[in-house]
């Protein structure tokens, strides 16, 4: 499954260690292993793998991890082009 | 924790026996939703004398197996042996039919003969969701708090935030979870956790989310070992399986555009030397619809299977490589039949119209991420557009 991968360079997610406290919690929410955590600090070790989901900015205690969360569905955006609103799942329970 | 957290605001009064449109799953609930810390004694008794499986205006689930008593009033177990109806159900569901409606009413339910201490599950009222995770508990007691995410399943109603922090604080106030259990866990779905804040939960009402495995076929493993999942568990996986099993869904979301397109191909095919014939409408427009309908197949069924073996990493690309391949292969066994201007807009609108395919199955994938879809989309619908421009005016040309 190793070549189930998607394009580089492109999620906008963001750490900052200094406010990082170590708790592990992003590595625990994280589906596709995006951190680790070492000398209690929380490292990104595969960015590219990031969905942009947002469980682990939702979860970060001290709000040391941002990214700009949605879903990656081509229907969902598509439906937000066409509505000017945020692009979300609402299509019609095909998600 | 002082009581005032598990005091709902005012309004969520709920009288002592739910009205019809309260939710139908308990035929009449126990006054849960009365916190009993805040409101004053609620004579339960007096109000829904000795619950029985026949109320007028309620339907029993047949899911529900009995009533078991609990200091929060009486709460319905689910069986976790999966019926003949149950599967049907699910194979609906895969087909995309009537899926906005296959919900169960929110609130506790037991599995197995849960006590004090047993763990408290917490999942999403999608039906099929719901089942599953009954079918995996099986031979296990727990509570399960089910949310109400407008009968999506966790991941997607995560990425709503229906499922989310403000909806399992209310779940676990109207279900009175602090009478009911000893501890202060909940175990919530991994993929739940983008609509959670674990740490907001635990402030609101005491109770401390622990975040349990992706797969719930996992969760026996992960009660067993002290709640701890392997990294394996943690792990959003796609394989062959679960991408073929989402084809049928992607194919029925398509119909909408499959039937414009085929009422087009065959009043287009009419177009000819003779400005418009039926007979052409009908033989020209039949093979455009074939065609169509192959770079569907192929956008929508081929490539998701395929997926890992397609060369790219856009799913337009991969989309339209295998719609390249596919077309290459219908001009090679129609040959005898097809003149050049045909056989380029066969391949052209095959790729286009997989690439268009195969870049919506983004939204059943479980590896993209909204920026890099939407990148893809700016660079491929232009492109995907000019091609099928160009194939189409091909095959226009060729009625000449």
């Amino acid at each position: 499954m190793s070549s189930l991968r998607y394009l580089e360079n492109i999620v906008t997610l963001k750490l900052d260690t200094e406010k990082c406290v170590g708790c592990g919690m992003c590595a625990v929410v994280c589906p596709h292993g995006v951190f680790t955590i070492e000398e209690r600090k929380a490292q990104v070790i595969d960015r590219d793998a990031c969905i942009e989901c947002g469980a682990c900015a939702g979860n970060c205690p001290v709000e040391a991890l941002s990214v700009k969360a949605g879903v990656g569905c081509a229907s969902a955006i598509i439906n937000g082009w066409l509505t000017g609103e945020e692009p979300s799942c609402d299509c019609g329970g095909s998600c | 924790m002082s009581t005032s957290n598990c005091c709902p605001p005012p309004k969520e009064e709920t009288p002592c026996c739910p009205s019809l449109k309260e939710e139908s799953a308990s035929c009449c609930p126990p006054p849960a939703a009365t916190d009993a810390c805040c409101a004053p004694e609620n004579d339960s008794a007096g109000c829904c004398p000795g619950v029985s499986d026949d109320r007028p205006g309620y339907k029993l689930w047949p899911f529900v197996s009995a009533w078991l008593d609990s200091p929060v009033g009486q709460i319905p177990q689910v069986a976790t042996r999966l019926t003949p109806t149950d599967i049907v159900g699910r194979w609906q569901m895969r087909w995309g039919l009537g899926r906005s409606r296959y919900t169960i009413a929110p609130g506790l339910y037991a599995i197995g003969t849960p006590s004090d201490d047993s763990p408290v599950l917490v999942t999403a009222n999608y039906k099929m969701t719901f089942d599953i995770v009954r079918r995996d508990m099986r031979g296990h007691d727990a509570w399960l708090l089910v949310l109400d995410t407008k009968g999506i399943n966790v991941w997607c109603a995560a990425g709503k935030g229906t499922f989310g922090t403000d909806e399992i604080i209310r779940q676990v106030q109207r279900a009175n979870l602090q009478q009911l259990v000893n501890h202060r866990t909940l175990i919530v779905p991994q993929l739940g956790a983008p609509g959670v804040a674990a740490h907001k939960v635990h402030k609101a009402c005491g109770f401390k989310v622990v975040y349990g495995p992706v797969r719930s076929n996992d969760l026996p493993q992960f009660l067993r070992t002290g709640l701890t999942a392997t990294p394996d568990m943690r792990r959003v996986r796609f394989t062959i399986v679960d991408r073929f099993i989402l084809t049928p869904v992607e194919l029925v979301s398509m119909w909408k555009y499959t039937l414009w397109s085929i009422l087009a191909l065959f009043i287009l095919g009419g177009i000819g030397p003779q400005v418009f014939s039926f007979s052409a409408a009908w033989s020209r427009g039949i093979t455009a619809v074939a065609v169509g309908l192959l770079g569907l197949f192929t956008g929508a069924v081929i490539t998701p299977i395929l997926l890992p073996w397609l060369p790219g990493r856009a799913f337009a690309m991969r989309g339209a490589i295998a719609g390249l391949v596919i077309g290459v292969i219908g001009i090679l066994v129609f040959s005898a039949s097809l003149d050049w201007l045909n056989s380029l807009a066969l391949l052209l609108a095959v790729a286009a119209v997989s690439s268009w395919c195969a870049m919506h199955f983004t939204g059943s994938s479980t590896f993209t991420s909204p920026s890099g879809v939407e990148k893809e989309m700016r660079q491929a619908i232009p492109a995907q557009a000019a091609v099928l421009l160009v194939g189409g005016l091909c095959w226009l040309a060729a009625a000449f």
